[in-house]
């Protein structure tokens, strides 16, 4: 099962060096892919139907408990043989629909890597590697959605779908590993054992609600179903593959695999039938409206899936029987249609279902084609629509009674909208008279027409002997959702029951509406208008709030202005410094310990004062430069008074040399420009206020502190007998830390390169502005 | 005297900070030397200042025979006075070389080049 996944991938990487060889006749390799894989595991089908589950197992990461484990059970066995097989024919589809494309061996690549992807997510047996095959299937979906590139509207479909799915991958991701943590095990296959477990477990209603959200939004429920009609953009191929067969059916899988682990509780069932019964009614109600065919199909495609939400909510044996078939009915008759609908556009050039009409004359066999899925879609005897619809009103039938009605009603109301839909999609384009301007339509070649007419006809056969293929597919696949065994047979006549009354009612209905309804732009218009109020809209306004957000934010932080960093790195310094003397208590002054003032240091503090008001408030450059000079002998002088000698001579050399040299270079500048408003300058005051004063604040607190004295004192008593000198301050400088002064020194020297060499630097005419 | 240093620190980062909200380079270069003043004579002020005891060794002994004045933190500002001196001074040479080149003080004028030449 492992080369099966990994066979997509692989040709999906050897597409890189191999494109160009691919567009040639050598595309004919690409549907053997598909093809191979659809064999492989049609020979497993005898293994699987007998009730074995196949296991296999490669360790990945296993210090995280992520490992390569896949298992092929019925219902995994259903998947993958619609990825492959209806991956088989689209593959044959696409090759001849996208011929000629510039990225025509980018498009393979997508779609290889979105087959192995799927076929990862149906086969994992490891929660953690479905997540990543899980996400894999959004990322290739986002390249196919946008694949049109220069489109404006392809690249905003793609951005909103995988904003859409990824946020719900997010969502899963936390649910399997709360459900891995809380179970003990990230293996699928023994987590079915810790069922009560975990339903008995406080956490549970937070793990289902997470898994929900990441299954609604890849599969399109509402109310985060908008995605799905925007992903058409892509090129019809990819609907047909992927936004009807399979990865939007992965939320369903999603939600069939757990329905052992986690299903059962009231909790699981109603959100399932809310969810679903509002989505699948909505949306059947929503297809009536469309005029454009890929409209109609996505939002039939929604109505299914919620339809499938619906019955794996309802919960009983019956219910996950009918939704086992209606998974392959529908694959069956949608990607039909969708490829049906992928010829019409291709050779018309347009899918508006108002227009279109009498192309029976000249697409017969597509028309044959679309018709078998149209009837499959409807129900009608002897297709295997019928059966699904059958399986689907005995499932609601037999719920409870108080809901049996309801839940049926609902179930019918739906089931009128799919029947007039897919008559919409599948004849209209068809029937009535053919206009002049499509007489010259010709049929395309017979590898576009032959993948939908199969499927039809394949639709047809499982319909006329529904009992080889329930015992083939879809018993082992109730089973699997059900963990029991579930008796399925299918058969293709009940007798007279209340169950083929409703069928029949249900199509003649469905043909009533067909006739009457006439989708036109102004309808939709009109309905249109109620999604104002539509979570689309919604989440395109958080888009953009995000992006202005963003916006502001760069502005106002970023803005490239030094002194605007400056200031809010200051603010939030002073923020965070008050915080810390606010909660370290009130300060406390010991006076006893406090050092007599005297009257010259009150002069000399006067004196460095003063020249601190003149810097601040001169207009004159060289004032202020000498005024910085009289503060740095002021501090000279107060280091002589507080018994520290050799720091005043330092800052008496070091404060005339930086005097002479600032004196030296800057002498020609101009005086200051006063540009600054008086507000900001009265702001900035206030700012700079605040530093001083939460610095003076911190020192005060230190002074309060007691001072600890051990490496001082070592310095002090060891000075002349390790390092012979008596001067301390010395000894620590050139011996005990000898070597930091000797990169101080460095770093002095380069420092003294740097100014030399920048004098020395004459400038060329050129360099000057 | 401590309260009366500590009032000066506080008014020493005040007018750093003032001085380096400023646009003109050669205020932020004075507003970087204030702060550095300031950040000095705090590290002086926790060291608890002593009057007239030097760290240094009398003549005639060996060890210290009296209190004397906490030496490390002389030697960490000293280091500091010296190290701000090699900032300041290749600081002083590129504002010049900047002023020669865009003939300006303006830091504004250095973050728009682009736009000027549209």
């Amino acid at each position: 099962m492992l080369f099966t996944v990994l066979t997509g991938l692989i040709t999906s990487s050897l597409l890189i060096p191999f494109g160009k060889l691919i567009k040639t006749k050598w595309s004919f390799l690409l549907p053997l892919i598909p093809v191979l894989l659809f064999l492989f595991y049609l020979l497993h089908i005898p293994t699987i139907a007998g009730g074995t589950n196949l296991l296999q197992g490669v360790n990945w990461v296993p210090s995280l408990g992520v490992n390569l484990d896949f298992r092929l059970d019925g219902l995994s066995l259903l998947f993958a043989l619609l990825i492959t097989g209806i991956g088989s024919a689209i593959f044959f589809y696409a090759r001849t629909y996208l011929k000629g494309h510039v990225y025509y061996d980018r498009f393979f690549a997508y779609l290889l890597l979105f087959m192995s992807a799927m076929l990862g997510v149906v086969l994992s047996n490891n929660i953690l590697t479905l997540f990543v095959f899980w996400e894999l299937t959004s990322i290739s979906s986002f390249f196919l959605i946008g694949f049109n590139n220069d489109s404006k509207e392809s690249r905003a479909s793609a951005l909103t779908a995988l904003s859409i799915t990824g946020l719900g991958g997010f969502f899963l991701l936390a649910g399997l590993i709360l459900m891995g943590q809380i179970a003990g095990t990230f293996v699928i296959s023994e987590l079915f054992n810790k069922h009560d477990f975990l339903l008995a477990h406080p956490l549970y209603p937070l793990i289902a609600g997470l898994i929900f959200i990441g299954a609604f939004t890849k599969s399109a429920q509402f109310p985060f179903h908008f995605w799905l009609p925007g992903a058409m953009k892509a090129p019809t191929p990819v609907s047909a593959y992927l936004h009807s067969a399979t990865m939007v059916k992965a939320g369903i899988y999603l939600l069939a695999r757990f329905t052992p682990v986690l299903g059962g509780s009231e909790l699981w069932n109603n959100t399932l039938l809310i969810v679903g019964g509002f989505t699948m009614a909505f949306a059947a109600i929503h297809a009536l409206f469309r005029v454009d065919l890929k409209g109609i199909l996505a939002y039939s495609t929604i109505s299914a899936l919620g339809m499938l939400t619906f019955l794996l909510g309802l919960g009983t044996q019956e219910a996950f029987i009918a939704a086992a078939v209606f998974t392959l009915v529908h694959a069956l008759y949608k990607a039909n249609l969708f490829m049906v609908t992928g010829i019409i556009d291709h050779e018309t050039h347009s899918r508006d279902i108002s227009k279109l009409s009498g192309l029976r004359k000249v697409l017969f066999p597509v028309f044959i084609a679309a018709l078998l899925a149209a009837l499959s879609s409807a129900g009608l005897p002897s297709t295997f629509g019928f059966i699904g619809k059958d399986l689907i009103y005995e499932a609601t039938l037999h719920y409870e009674a108080n809901w049996a009605l309801w839940l049926t009603g609902l179930a019918i109301i739906t089931n009128i909208g799919l029947v007039a839909a897919g008559f919409m999609a599948g004849l209209t384009p068809f029937t009535g008279k053919l206009p002049a301007t499509f007489e010259k339509v010709h049929l395309p070649y017979p590898s576009m027409w032959i993948p939908p007419l199969l499927l039809g006809v394949l639709g047809l056969a499982f319909g006329l002997f529904p009992g080889i293929v329930g015992d083939l597919f879809n018993n082992q696949a109730a089973n699997a959702i059900a963990q029991a065994e579930t008796g399925m047979k299918l058969k293709i006549w009940h007798g007279f029951n209340t169950v083929l009354l409703l069928s029949i009612a249900t199509l003649a209905v469905g043909i009533l509406v067909y006739l009457i309804n006439k989708p036109s732009e102004r309808k939709l218009a009109a309905v249109e208008r109620f999604n104002s109020i539509a979570p689309q809209r919604i989440f395109i306004r958080l888009g953009r709030s995000i992006v202005r957000l963003s916006a502001w934010y760069t502005q106002t932080f970023h803005n490239g202005y030094l002194r605007s960093y400056h200031i809010k790195i200051i603010i939030f310094a002073e923020l965070l410094l008050a915080y810390k003397l606010w909660i370290s208590g009130p300060i406390q002054i010991n006076w006893e310990e406090l050092t007599p003032l005297s009257w010259y240091e009150v002069g000399i503090v006067a004196i460095l004062l003063g020249a601190l008001y003149i810097i601040v408030t001169t207009g004159s450059r060289l004032t202020s430069v000498v005024s910085t000079s009289v503060i740095g002998y002021c501090i000279c002088l107060m280091f002589v008074f507080y018994s520290a000698p050799d720091l005043a001579m330092t800052q008496f050399t070091i404060d005339t040399l930086t005097t002479v040299l600032f004196v030296l270079v800057l002498y020609k500048l101009p005086s200051f420009i006063n540009i600054t408003s008086r507000w900001i300058l009265i702001r900035d005051a206030i700012v700079a206020l605040g530093f001083g004063v939460i610095l003076s604040l911190i020192a005060l607190k230190v002074l309060q502190e007691p001072n600890s004295t051990e490496v001082s004192n070592f310095y002090g008593e060891n000075s002349y007998l390790l390092a012979k000198g008596k001067n301390v301050v010395n000894t620590i400088l050139v011996d005990f830390r000898g070597i930091d002064t000797m990169f101080e020194t460095v770093v002095l020297s380069i420092a003294a390169i740097g100014v030399y060499s920048l004098i020395r630097l004459r400038l060329k005419a050129s360099e000057k502005e | 005297m401590e309260l009366l240093l500590v009032i000066v620190i506080g008014l020493l980062y005040s007018a750093g900070v003032y001085l380096i909200l400023r646009r003109s380079m050669v205020k932020l270069l004075l507003g970087i030397m204030l702060l550095g003043n300031g950040t000095n004579i705090l590290i002086f002020l926790l060291g608890k200042i002593t009057k007239g005891t030097p760290p240094v060794i009398n003549e005639a002994y060996k060890v210290f025979q009296d209190i004397y004045a906490d030496p490390i933190p002389q030697a960490l500002i000293l280091t500091a006075i010296v190290i701000s001196f090699a900032l300041t001074s290749f600081a002083i040479v590129l504002l010049k070389r900047v002023y020669a080149l865009v003939d300006s003080d303006d830091l504004d004028d250095l973050n728009t080049p682009e736009e000027e030449d549209l």
